[in-house]
């Protein structure tokens, strides 16, 4: 039990998602303008990445691995991660319309976010038991959601600061992005997961 | 004719630079930056795929509608990345293994898929190609330009392992401009990557404005 927790919080805070292992940058610099949206992007990201990562276990288990397929993981996985959208896209509809009418565009798009496809492939590379792994996507995702909302108030904050015109948008995002990452660093030590 | 060619050239390498302006494949970006060489074998990879998988959308185009465009897209892309992988992982195993996640990862890259849908779906296929070969160098361009400031602030050498990783014909760009314990670490860590890409596009905000050009302020803040 305790090494699972241990990988979580490693999964989550320490490598985390976005800030150290650099995955899902665009739907960070592109949709944290506002918070609630960046915590529903966060929350449609969730799902996807846990359902993903299970549909992508077995795939990798039970037809990759025993037929010596590895050469289409690509190809298969990133199938398996748009059929994972079309269906959270469906669920989010079903169950919050209002939820489905904020990210609007922004849920097709999860399709080509890459942590979704990073993280299926990290587990595939670290050959965790299916319990582990559906626990690893989870943190990560998490981390994922909790950068996401941090950042997104942070860049609520920056709207009403007067920012030097060259360094106006991406940029000073960026900046700020960077300064995030230096205080997640001081999460390393607390697990090597 | 060749006018057209000398634009998409010119859009590709500096005007709409993939990284620079568009904002667009942030992730090897940032995390396949950390050497010049690291980022020079991530932006050529990335450019092959760009350039063969525009050539083929532009060959299929009449066939492909529109309901249907994007997985076809994908699968496309993810096709080419494919096969880039197993081609990297037998005749340039070493830089393979430095890029690793990063090569599969090609296919969720928006840059690929954002020139399919704005240019190689409607284009010819020579002018789509070019368009592919040319925002794919500039994507090489950006990340070495990137790995360059962040190697150089890091650990004092340039392209260091340049021998290593593309061939012995490569040893003459390895420099040392630094004594070695002159780095920073910091800008070879997660940290530094965000800070170097987001002073870059400034830099390249400042020479358009020198050159008397319009400056993009926003980036494609819609693509996820």
């Amino acid at each position: 039990m305790k090494e699972y927790a241990l990988m979580m919080i490693g999964a989550a805070l320490v490598n985390n998602v976005i800030l150290a292992r650099f995955l899902g940058l665009c739907s960070f610099m592109g949709v944290t303008t506002r918070i609630d949206t960046a915590a529903g992007m966060g929350l449609a990201t969730t799902f996807v990445i846990t359902v993903s990562s299970m549909a992508d276990w077995a795939v990798q288990t039970y037809l990759l691995a025993p037929y010596g397929l590895g050469f289409l993981r690509t190809v298969t996985f990133i199938l398996v991660i748009a059929s994972a959208v079309q269906f959270t896209e469906l669920t989010v509809r079903k169950v919050s319309p209002s939820l489905f009418q904020m990210l609007g565009i922004y849920l097709p798009l999860i399709t080509t976010n890459c942590a979704v496809l990073g993280v299926a492939l990290l587990l595939v590379e670290s050959h965790m038991n299916f319990l582990a792994s559906t626990l690893f996507a989870f943190a990560s995702s998490l981390g994922y959601s909790l950068v996401m909302v941090i950042f997104a108030g942070l860049r609520e904050r920056l709207a009403l600061a007067p920012v030097p015109r060259l360094f106006a948008g991406p940029p000073i995002g960026f900046i700020v992005a960077s300064l995030l990452a230096m205080a997640f660093m001081g999460f390393s030590g607390i697990s090597t997961g | 004719m060749a006018n057209a060619y000398t634009n998409i050239v010119r859009d590709g390498l500096w005007d709409n630079n993939g990284v620079f302006s568009m904002l667009l494949g942030m992730c090897p970006t940032m995390a396949m930056t950390t050497s010049a060489t690291n980022g020079f074998g991530m932006g050529l990879a990335t450019a092959a795929v760009m350039a063969a998988s525009s050539l083929l959308v532009a060959a299929f185009r009449n066939a492909i509608t529109q309901e249907v465009r994007i997985p076809v897209f994908i699968l496309i892309v993810a096709t080419m990345v494919t096969l880039v992988d197993l081609a990297m992982n037998a005749w340039m195993h070493e830089l393979y293994k430095v890029l690793g996640l990063f090569i599969p990862l090609i296919v969720s890259n928006c840059l690929p898929l954002a020139r399919l849908e704005a240019f190689a779906a409607k284009a010819p296929i020579v002018p789509a190609f070019l368009d592919g070969l040319c925002m794919g160098l500039g994507f090489t361009i950006a990340l070495t330009a990137i790995g360059a400031v962040r190697e150089i602030a890091g650990s004092g050498t340039l392209f260091a392992d340049a021998s290593l990783l593309f061939g012995p014909f490569f040893k003459f760009m390895e420099l040392r401009l630094l004594p070695a314990d002159m780095g920073v670490l910091m800008m070879i860590l997660p940290p530094g990557g965000f800070l170097v890409t987001g002073l870059l596009v400034v830099v390249k905000r400042l020479l358009d404005l020198r050159a008397g050009k319009e400056i993009q302020m926003s980036g494609a803040h819609a693509v996820a």
